[in-house]
């Protein structure tokens, strides 16, 4: 069951634009996946070593705009007089861009804040979010500041032989989205059962005896910030080709919480979790929508945040193990390990 | 040289508020080991409370702020009774997501009562203001500085010289001991969020009418209130003052001197800074590296 069910999943999201004909739905799914993609990416850092990052948003941010300004092209005058001149690149490097500037960016980060723990470690990045917002909001020349990045091109890779295939349609981007899930998915649950992942479980279990027993930790934890951040990076960049504009609004600090909440309501430190909290919080906001204005949407997001905390501080998927009886796998060595014994 | 001193008269009526700010959440942050994120929240509730008081209901502008922070106190003691008795022996993490969801329903219930239109608040003090050689400072803003400091001496005879600050100072240091030796933990816990949100809503009640109210002014309160108790160490007045101090002045001077639009991105800049160099913070307390 635990193998066959990732598959069954996978078919039946891949069904969905095959029946679903309303265009603002399929959006709603497109940016969920996005959303999804970037929870999954903060659950390796908060899920499997355990460190709360808000400034999760900064990564997403900094890939959409990479993305975008490597795809758009740019000529900025830095201190001194010293000119940068960039010529449009194609877009499928843009998102390999994305993916290193961030990575990059997440090593950065990740080598002076890991000085810190707990609500140091949270403030620190949330400090760093808000500090490349303002950079975003204020270097105009670069971003265009609260005009924002327009007509940026959608996705695009070239096939040898079969020619160029752009992403512009809904559906297209579906697909996309949903192939660079599956792939996260993969990757993370990989790292995450291997000897590296299980080196992070223990020092999240307990950073001391970890250390005691030769792990070193801010490697490993460098490690797990870069990975995620490149992650992150991604789905900023299938976020700026998909909506064709960016403004500084993508670093709001709402985005990192709605990713939190996100990891946190499916399940921390479980592959699916993020990937169910993700639909949940994904489509509260469609559902409410229909019926609140938008200061009670809102409202009603908090609360229901206030709840799920409340009640099911492990999480969803945890909780579904547990009723069906399975050992609940809290961490995804525990699940690497029964399924070896199997 | 004048432009100067007179960035440092600004800084100083700043850095009063900000202190306020600080030592609030310095309290609430170092006894309960709350990150609390509603902290800005209270902040607005604050402002908004004198605008309503003041304006709304024509009543005295001075007893106006003092319902506001009686106001804040109380509202305070709610939302320790409601959002965080019932969770006192959750991690961290929990109860930050707590404050964090509280902090979203207040932020979007002040949107919504209150709309999107950024409200002000006029006073009763003379517009002309006050003159000293190459100097001027407005009424208004010198009545804030002084009343910043005296509730900033309020709060610290409260918790040195009286015998609730004893307990709470107790708290801080041991709370197991301390529950032994007979100190109510849990009247401790609700009289410290109270205090600290009356704290935050007397900051916003003073800055409110010198700026202009609306919904978004508690997020960057939040965040500057962090700035300062990183910058000044947990649970401690005289740092979180001195914090409010510093904040202020880089912003001050990193808005006049280098670029205002990157005003707000001091304080954050300045606690990279001070994690880099310095990560026991400026006044050193050993208790932050994990």
């Amino acid at each position: 069951m635990r193998r066959i069910f990732p598959w069954i999943s996978l078919f039946t999201l891949a069904s969905v634009p095959l029946w679903l004909g309303d265009p603002y739905l399929l959006n709603a799914f497109v940016i969920t996946g996005i959303f999804i993609v970037t929870a999954m990416s903060l659950n390796l850092l908060l899920g499997y070593t355990g460190q709360l990052s808000l400034g999760h948003v900064a990564f997403f941010g900094i890939g959409a705009y990479t993305s975008a300004l490597v795809s758009l092209g740019f000529d900025v005058e830095l201190v001194g007089g010293f000119r940068v001149i960039h010529e449009p690149w194609p877009v499928w490097l843009g998102f390999v861009m994305a993916i290193l500037v961030s990575g990059l960016c997440g090593y950065i980060v990740g080598k002076l804040s890991f000085r810190v723990r707990g609500a140091y470690f949270v403030i620190v990045t949330i400090s760093f979010a808000e500090v490349v917002r303002l950079v975003a909001l204020n270097w105009v020349e670069l971003t265009q500041g609260p005009l924002a990045l327009t007509s940026i091109p959608p996705m695009a890779i070239g096939l040898p032989g079969l020619g160029n295939f752009d992403f512009y349609s809904k559906q297209s981007n579906f697909y996309l989205v949903l192939g660079v899930v599956a792939f996260c998915y993969v990757i993370i649950g990989r790292l995450v059962n291997s000897r590296i992942g299980r080196a992070m479980i223990a020092l999240k279990e307990n950073e001391s005896l970890a250390v005691s027993v030769g792990i070193d930790v801010t490697r490993y934890l460098v490690l797990a910030a870069v990975v995620s951040a490149g992650i992150a990076g991604a789905a900023g960049s299938l976020y700026a080709h998909y909506l064709k504009i960016i403004d500084p609004d993508v670093f709001l600090f709402l985005y990192t919480v709605t990713m939190v909440i996100m990891v946190v309501t499916g399940g921390k430190g479980t592959l699916a979790g993020p990937i169910v909290g993700g639909l949940i919080f994904g489509f509260i906001p469609v559902i409410a929508r229909s019926f609140a204005a938008p200061e009670i949407q809102w409202i009603l997001y908090g609360l229901f945040m206030i709840l799920i905390v409340c009640v099911l501080p492990r999480g969803i998927v945890p909780a579904i193990e547990k009723l069906f009886g399975e050992e609940p796998g809290v961490s995804g060595a525990a699940d690497a390990n029964t399924q070896d014994a199997q | 040289m004048t432009e100067f001193l007179q960035h440092i008269i600004n800084m100083l009526i700043l850095g009063s508020t900000y202190a306020l700010l600080g030592i609030g959440l310095s309290l609430i942050f170092g006894i309960m080991r709350v990150v609390n994120f509603a902290h800005g929240e209270l902040y607005a509730f604050g402002a908004y409370a004198v605008y309503f008081i003041a304006v709304l209901l024509g009543c005295n502008f001075f007893l106006s702020l003092l319902i506001s922070i009686v106001a804040g106190c109380v509202l305070g003691a709610l939302i320790e009774v409601v959002l965080l008795r019932p969770m006192r022996g959750a991690d961290i993490d929990t109860t930050m997501l707590i404050m964090i969801g509280a902090m979203i329903v207040m932020q979007n219930t002040e949107q919504y009562v209150w709309g999107g239109v950024a409200k002000s608040v006029s006073t009763p003090f003379p517009e002309t203001p006050l003159v000293i050689g190459s100097f001027s400072v407005s009424w208004l803003r010198l009545f804030v500085f002084f009343a910043a400091l005296a509730l900033i001496a309020a709060a610290y005879f409260l918790i040195n010289r009286t015998k609730l600050g004893k307990a709470m100072r107790a708290t801080f240091q041991d709370r197991d001991t301390a529950s032994l030796m007979g100190v109510n933990i849990q009247a401790i816990y609700m009289a410290t969020f109270a205090i600290g949100s009356s704290l935050a809503a007397a900051a916003g009640a003073l800055l409110g009418p010198v700026y202009v109210i609306s919904p978004q002014m508690g997020n960057i309160a939040s965040l500057k209130a962090f700035a300062i108790v990183i910058l000044g160490g947990l649970g401690s007045i005289g740092g979180a003052t001195i914090g409010g101090f510093v904040l202020a002045f880089a912003e001050e001077m990193g808005a006049a001197y280098i670029s205002s639009g990157y005003r707000d991105a001091m304080g954050f800049l300045l606690i990279i800074a001070v994690l880099l160099f310095k990560p026991t913070g400026l006044f050193a307390r050993s208790e932050r590296i994990g």
